[in-house]
């Protein structure tokens, strides 16, 4: 079977390197200008609209995206060099980045062109944010289970039900979820769900914003109550919602965000302990600066993949859940390490501020996008053991 | 992977599968599998990958000899094919030739130091030499006055102390008392201990890799037989998401293996994208050793715990081999100390260059 695992030593090509250069350049310019402070993970989900307008502007949400719909028709290795270094800059990405990655590709694939030319060139511009509409207050891992239902009247649906756990729902123009427009069948229980386009300006969506353990709300209830939502809106096949979800996947769970969340810690744990540090600290080091460039080493190798036209749904998976582990243990092993740091001898300031928070996020980075077990339960069908 | 490197990992994998399949080595106590796998290997050039023509080998590119490698680590080969490799390459790295037989390399570890004295002699202590006591002659390289000397050794002109490791293969420790070599030469510029380390780390980190991945195969085949609770024990969560576990470490170990070759076997010398890499293969594939063999065991139980069954040919292999070439802490800590040596800075700029 493993012979149907593949981690090719894939290298991003040169032109990434001058991308590199371009994104790195931008971000100084950005931080200088005070536009987000590199030092402030928090600030990383931050509203910054006149950024994402000039992320826009330099062409780099919609990379890969044909022209024609306002994208810049670049690799899918290109799109990576520039997700990494906002990711590691702690750029205020969150109101393009769903939409770069998961709305605009399903649009792309699913909506009717007349919505394809509207709402795709803003996503390129930087003007609009998407959220997904998928856990429900009874249906999370269980996608299957929802029950927001969407009945079919004259010129659209109505939408009666509750998403929840719905990151920028607050903030987003649109929503991407899914909904109940028929029954499961005994055969197939995940028949019976349609994807849909919602703008979240439709009457009868009520936003209501949930505190988490950060201190901070960004994520939310959202009440759908009689809301009217267009049939051109309905994407792809009526019932057959579960058909589409998957071939996304692999672009969703294997990039760059994926391992880097709470990159910073590393850093400025290379910060605290100075450029002679100790046996355990090098050590300590040395370990998590391995297990980082393996990971980024297997999520470029499933880019790369990606980007020849492959379905690395296995190996994808496999980055995410190896990768997400890494992220949420790295705050825990840097507060390990950090425990011997001369007080009054060390550049420890910043680590002392982003440590709290990095181990504060720590417990989302294996819930989101897939929990850990559905993506052993992903790895252990792709091993022929179920 | 180019079509040429298939060839030669095609030829290897042959010769594994007819005459070093790990249920036949398994079951022959008396190691009579040894000399017809290594007539075969010989004949296919094998030993002498890295060695060009011009110096008796079969002049194989370093990319088709660590696809070898890996497929040695596949069938937890236990003769001393890596070794003899190793030797030839870095032999060649002095332009000296191969002789032809079993050869191992010395040292095999950081901290040993092998002297070249005034009258061309060698004198030191190489410990956990792998199969020293079967190999013909020494590959060693040699620390003067002038800088790296690589020297070609009679086997038997060296004081060699039987020893064995975690897999009960030859781990030696080898004594060079005024040792007149048969030939040595000075070591390229810029070559130095660290360079031969790294090159045996990443050698390692293929073999563990590789038989990791044999570890995923037989414990998944394993969980797909065995019943346990009146259905097969692959239908278990616990064990599925196990087996998951184990396929993330063998995916790791395989990306940081093979994206370490592909660096060494595309650079112009031992720089610091090679010490990344190399230093980062060896310490991951070490952890997911550690790791991936708890869970091939657990997943077996009692029965993987037996001589009779062949998981052990691998378990204690790639337990074995994270010792050779550097103990992964080493490698753990001369990174570490690079790293913090450029600054914090400066550490995404290099893991990004990757």
């Amino acid at each position: 079977m493993t012979a149907a695992l593949r981690f090719d030593p894939i290298r991003l090509p040169r032109e990434c390197e001058t991308l590199r250069k371009e994104v790195r350049a931008f971000l100084a310019e950005e931080i200088a200008n005070g536009t987000f402070d590199p030092h402030s993970p928090q600030g990383g989900d931050r509203d910054v609209p006149g950024f994402s307008k000039r992320v826009g502007e330099r062409g780099w949400i919609g990379m890969t995206w044909p022209k024609k719909y306002g994208g810049h028709e670049r690799s899918f290795l290109e799109r990576y060099v520039v997700t990494e270094e906002m990711r590691v800059a702690n750029a205020p990405t969150r109101r393009f980045f769903v939409a770069d990655r998961q709305s605009g590709p399903v649009l792309l694939k699913y909506a009717p062109e007349h919505i394809k030319m509207d709402i795709l060139p803003r996503i390129c511009r930087g003007e609009v944010c998407f959220s997904i509409g998928m856990s429900e207050p009874n249906s999370g891992s269980d996608l299957f289970a929802a029950k927001t239902k969407a009945t079919k009247t004259d010129g659209g649906f109505l939408i009666n039900g509750t998403k929840i756990w719905t990151s920028s729902a607050h903030v987003a123009n649109y929503m991407l979820a899914i909904f109940r427009t028929s029954p499961p069948t005994k055969e197939n229980r995940r028949h019976g769900l349609t994807q849909f386009l919602v703008d979240m300006k439709t009457p009868g969506i009520k936003v209501n914003p949930i505190g988490q353990l950060t201190g901070k709300a960004e994520f939310n209830e959202v009440v759908f109550q009689d809301a009217l939502v267009p049939d051109d809106h309905a994407l792809g096949e009526i019932d057959g919602a579960w058909k589409q979800a998957t071939s996304e996947l692999a672009y969703e769970r294997s990039g760059p965000e994926r391992f880097l969340e709470t990159y910073y810690v590393l850093t400025e744990l290379v910060r605290a302990l100075g450029d002679a540090p100790d046996a355990r600290g090098a050590e300590g080091i040395g370990r998590l600066v391995a297990q980082l460039h393996t990971m980024r080493r297997m999520s470029v190798s499933v880019a790369g993949m990606l980007h020849a036209g492959k379905e690395p749904v296995v190996e994808a998976s496999i980055v995410k859940d190896i990768g997400t582990v890494w992220e949420q243990q790295l705050p825990h092993r840097v507060r390990d390490l950090a425990a011997f740091v001369e007080p009054d001898a060390s550049n420890h300031e910043i680590l002392d501020t982003v440590l709290p928070y990095a181990m504060k996020v720590a417990p989302k980075l294996t819930i989101q996008g897939g929990t850990t077990e559905v993506l052993r339960g992903i790895i252990a069908r792709g091993l022929g053991l179920r | 992977m180019a079509e040429s490197e298939n060839i030669v990992v095609e030829t290897a994998e042959k010769i594994f599968a007819d005459l070093a399949d790990a249920q036949t080595i398994n079951r022959d106590k008396k190691g009579e599998w040894k000399a017809p796998l290594w007539r075969a290997l010989t004949e296919a050039g094998l030993p002498l990958s890295w060695v060009g023509e011009d110096c008796g080998g079969s002049g194989a590119s370093l990319a088709e000899g660590f696809g070898v490698l890996g497929a040695a680590g596949r069938f937890a080969i236990a003769v001393p094919l890596a070794e003899t490799m190793l030797a030839g390459w870095l032999l060649a790295q002095a332009k000296i030739s191969s002789p032809d037989g079993e050869m191992t390399v010395a040292p095999a570890s950081p901290k040993d130091r092998i002297t070249g004295n005034a009258d061309g002699s060698l004198s030191g202590r190489a410990r956990g030499v792998p199969f020293a006591k079967a190999a013909r002659h020494i590959a060693v390289l040699a620390s003067g006055s002038g800088g790296f000397s690589v020297a070609l050794v009679d086997a038997a002109k060296c004081r060699i102390e039987a020893g064995l490791n975690l897999a009960s293969d030859g781990s030696d420790t080898v004594t060079f008392d005024h040792v007149q070599p048969i030939a040595i030469k000075p070591a390229p510029k810029g070559f130095d201990q660290t360079s031969l380390m790294l090159m045996g780390a990443v050698a390692r980190s293929l073999q563990i890799a590789g038989t990791l991945q044999s570890m995923l195969d037989i414990s998944v085949r394993y969980a797909n037989e065995r019943v346990a609770f009146e259905k097969k024990i692959s239908k278990f969560q616990a064990v599925q998401h196990n087996l998951a576990r184990l396929a993330g470490e063998t995916a790791a170990a395989m990306t940081a293996a093979s994206s370490a070759g592909d660096t060494i076997a595309n650079a112009a010398g031992f720089d610091d994208a090679v010490f990344l890499e190399a230093t980062a293969a060896k310490i991951r594939c070490a952890e997911a050793a550690e790791k991936g063999a708890a869970i091939a065991h657990q997943v077996h139980g009692a029965i993987g715990y037996t001589l009779e069954h062949i998981l052990h040919r691998h378990t204690l292999r790639a337990l074995a081999w994270r010792d050779d070439f550097g103990h992964e802490s080493y490698w753990a800590v001369e990174l570490g100390k690079r790293i913090a040596a450029r600054g914090a800075d400066e550490l995404w700029p290099l893991v990004a260059s990757r």
